[in-house]
């Protein structure tokens, strides 16, 4: 890989988006490559939106992904999909689960949730792949595992080999839960 | 072959701290710097713990220092302000074994009360500070920490901020030194800061500060990266996560990366502006450097170009840089090539599902109250639909607040009036503020919001959850005990959840002309993972009065008239029946009953 590869992951508080992002992590230093990530952690944990920046290549400096740049952005849920789609590159891809998740201001009424966000993405040519990984995730023992059907499709656009997933899966889950995670992961890559 | 990790700058922090050789490590949690000690703790030969505040913290690891043994304390930005009274005497006494000070700062305030910039500890304690830049930094630093503190007989600040405390990186294992406790002798001159002595020794901390400037131009923390082409004769002075986005940016500038920030060497910062076409110091936050470089005679830019408030990164950086006359290409890195047509909503923290504090705030709210507030999750009841706080300063300060108020307006203000504290918040800081009121003759009412855990920190344990930093039994320290050891006779106990008694009891208590304390107690919902069967609004019941909206539940939600419980969310905490107006709000078990009824 000659130029560094950056990845947004982008969801709500609570989704399992550093688990996610832990993964992919793993995966990229096994590929002997250097890597950063960045994931604030705090406050927003709280059921607000997250995001982690994801960088590997030969040398990485920065652990933030910049506005514009990311190859792939993964979004848990469909509003911040949005919300971070400003960090797309163009001609990027954006992975997204079909899943909304209302935020307080929409259920006090005092906002609005966005009218068919994959839809406008899609409108403007943008690359999307929008799949209800929720679904999947229940199919295959627990909707929570979610963010690991995303990380199969994830696996799909990058040219690691398929071992360092299920090493890294190995590695950062319990053990009870491996096994209904490897299916969730294979039905992502399925997709 | 050496091994590699990618770990987080605090999980470094941790390694290095164990490869140094540390016998004793203490802290209070704090975001961003809470995963040091919880790191810390994972290795079996250092005695690690959660102090109950930051003073406590500081004051263990010195005394462990004193005696021999290299020691830590870790705490965030504000923490260090609580812990500066013992800092910056033991700057004078300097120490036993090396002792090191994580100071995480949060600019952007990602989980904080203020943005302050630590740095200046460094020149107001005339300690050296440390900082790195990304993971292996923070390891390397940390260990280069403890043997600047014993070269020099010093503490020293390791000053981190959020991007760093929170970025992985890779870092190499290497070994751990031995656990090494240096032999002790009694030596009041050095340790007893009485007058007399610490004329004396602060003698001593100016000599040490020459010698650490000299140290400033020879030491490898302090490197020069010359630059090559046009763009080689800028020189950008900067530390830590600057000179990452600036590497990113500029990568063929001149760079002057330092990583010892105090004291500055002024032949070191000369020679190089004497190598480069301009000088400009990159900093988050304050002119730490600048000022000081300015100071030196050195002609440079700084603040000028770059924010004082927030953090950099690389596209503030571009833009700024840019509107400067830098040969910066702007557009490569900032512009956005897509963004939504929608205005988007935000999405703030909540309180959880099942959350044990939603219970107090709905009535306080529904008795229109003014709550002197603290730190702490609950620091989320300001926050719509309840909008209960009057104040949140700093930890500790509901009670006093509360207290302070009363004094200015009066029994008529003090009888609407409560403070609200967290367990964790109240054995840091509240418990001085109480006396407070005993002693001072108050009135004040003090509602402590007890889930018997450090919540919003990430859960840590605290001296009333029975547990220790590695999770073994330690005494439970009972609230309503110590309050009635203090004088305190009207103490109450209820569970925040059952708000008829709640509102009695509040009632009672803000109609008393004595101090009370009233302990809300139910344990924090994300702790405990609670997650019963969810609850269901029967739609024909509901008149869609918008009633259990007023709790400010993730779950709940009103369409087309009708309430709605997001089953996935629901975690069968039980409160939002307890408010529905028509009982249309039922339990799982009750809608199998009646599906059951319906076919008979
Ligand atoms: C001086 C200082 N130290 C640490 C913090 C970080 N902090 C904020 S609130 C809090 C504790 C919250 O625990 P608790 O009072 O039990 O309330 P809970 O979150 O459980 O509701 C901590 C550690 C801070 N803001 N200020
Ligand atoms: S973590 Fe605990 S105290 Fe904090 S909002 Fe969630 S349930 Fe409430």
């Amino acid at each position: 890989m000659s130029k560094n590869a950056s990845i947004l992951i982008a969801g709500v508080g609570g989704q399992g988006t550093v688990l996610a992002s832990k993964i992919l992590g793993l995966v990229a230093t096994k590929a002997g490559l250097d890597v950063k990530q960045s994931e604030i952690h705090g406050m927003s944990q709280r059921g607000g939106s997250v995001v982690t920046h994801v960088r590997f290549g030969e040398k990485v400096y920065s652990p933030l992904v910049a506005k514009g740049t990311a190859d792939i952005i993964m979004a848990f849920e469909e509003l911040e999909a949005l919300r971070y789609l400003p960090y797309l590159k163009k001609d990027g891809l954006m992975i997204v689960n079909q899943q909304q998740m209302l935020p307080m201001p929409v259920i006090t009424g005092a906002a609005q949730y966005p009218e068919g966000p994959v839809e406008e993405m899609t409108g403007r040519g943008i690359r999307v792949k929008a799949i209800n990984a929720s679904a999947i995730g229940r199919e295959k023992g627990d909707a929570r595992a979610a963010n690991v059907v995303l990380l199969g499709i994830l696996a799909n656009e990058l040219s690691f080999p398929k071992e360092y997933w299920t090493e890294a899966l190995e590695e950062s889950l319990k053990p009870k839960l491996l096994a209904m995670n490897l299916a969730a992961f294979k039905a992502g890559q399925e997709i | 072959m050496t091994k590699y990790e990618l770990l987080s700058g605090n999980e470094a922090i941790a390694r290095g701290a164990y490869e140094a050789g540390v016998k004793v490590a203490a802290a209070y949690p704090g975001t961003p710097s809470t995963e040091i000690l919880e790191n810390i703790s994972q290795y079996e030969r250092i005695h690690a713990q959660w102090s109950p505040n930051e003073k406590v913290a500081m004051e263990v690891a010195v005394g462990a220092s004193i005696a021999g043994a290299r020691s830590l304390a870790s705490m965030k930005h504000v923490g260090v302000n609580v812990a500066a009274d013992p800092l910056l005497t033991f700057s004078y006494t300097g120490v036993g074994g090396g002792m090191v000070l994580v100071s995480a700062d949060d600019p952007a305030m990602h989980s904080s009360q203020n943005e302050q910039d630590n740095r200046y500890y460094g020149l107001l304690a005339k300690i050296p500070v440390l900082e790195p830049g990304d993971s292996a930094e923070a390891k390397a630093f940390t260990k280069k920490a403890y043997e600047i503190s014993e070269t020099f007989d010093t503490p020293v600040i390791l000053r981190t901020t959020t991007r760093v405390n929170h970025s992985k990186g890779l870092v190499a294992l290497e070994e751990p030194a031995d656990i090494v406790v240096k032999d002790y002798e009694k030596n009041p001159p050095k340790y007893v800061m009485t007058p007399a002595n610490a004329v004396g020794r602060h003698k001593v901390v100016e000599e040490r500060r020459l010698a650490l400037t000299e140290f400033a131009g020879a030491t490898e923390l302090n490197r020069i990266e010359k630059g090559s082409g046009d763009a080689g004769r800028i020189g950008f002075i900067t530390a830590g996560i600057s000179y990452q986005y600036l590497k990113e940016i500029l990568p063929e500038a001149s760079f002057l990366k330092l990583g010892l920030l105090w004291p500055l060497n002024e032949k070191l910062i000369k020679d190089f502006a004497a190598s480069v076409d301009q000088v400009i110091v990159v900093e988050e936050l304050e002119p730490v450097l600048e000022t000081q470089i300015k100071a030196m005679g050195v002609c440079c830019r700084g603040k000028d170009i770059t924010p004082r408030q927030g953090e950099l990164s690389e596209e503030v950086l571009r833009t700024v840089l840019a509107e400067a006359g830098l040969p910066v290409p702007v557009a490569a890195a900032v512009q956005s090539e897509y963004a939504s047509g929608q205005k988007l909503p935000m999405r703030p923290p909540i309180l959880c599902p099942g959350c044990s504090h939603r219970g107090m705030f709905y009535t306080l709210k529904a008795m229109n109250l003014h709550v002197s507030g603290d730190i702490g999750c609950y620091a989320l009841g300001s926050a719509p639909p309840f909008g209960c706080l009057d104040t949140t300063v700093c930890m500790g300060a509901s009670i006093t607040g509360a207290f302070g108020m009363e004094l200015a307006r009066g029994d008529e203000f003090a009888e609407k009036c409560v403070a609200v504290i967290g367990d964790s918040t109240f054995f840091h800081s509240g418990i001085t503020g109480l006396i407070d009121i005993v002693y001072n003759q108050g009135r004040s009412t003090i509602i402590v919001l007890d889930n018997s855990i450090t919540a919003m920190t990430g859960h840590q344990d605290n001296p009333g959850s029975g547990k220790d930093i590695r999770g073994m039994a330690s005494p439970a320290i009972d609230i309503a005990k110590l309050a009635e050891s203090i004088g305190i006779r009207r103490i109450r106990v209820v569970d925040p959840f059952d708000l008829k008694t709640c509102r009695e009891v509040l009632k009672e208590e803000l109609a008393a002309p004595e101090v009370s304390v009233i302990i809300a107690r139910r344990p924090c919902a994300l702790h405990i993972r609670l997650k019963n069967p969810p609850f269901y609004v029967d739609q024909e019941k509901c008149i869609g009065c918008k009633a259990c909206l007023k709790l400010g539940c993730p779950a709940i939600s009103v369409t087309e008239g009708k309430a709605k419980i997001d089953p996935l969310v629901c975690v069968g905490c039980g409160l939002c029946p307890r408010v529905c107006p028509t009982k249309a709000i039922k339990a799982a078990s009750q809608k199998a009953a009646e599906e059951a009824k319906t076919n008979e």
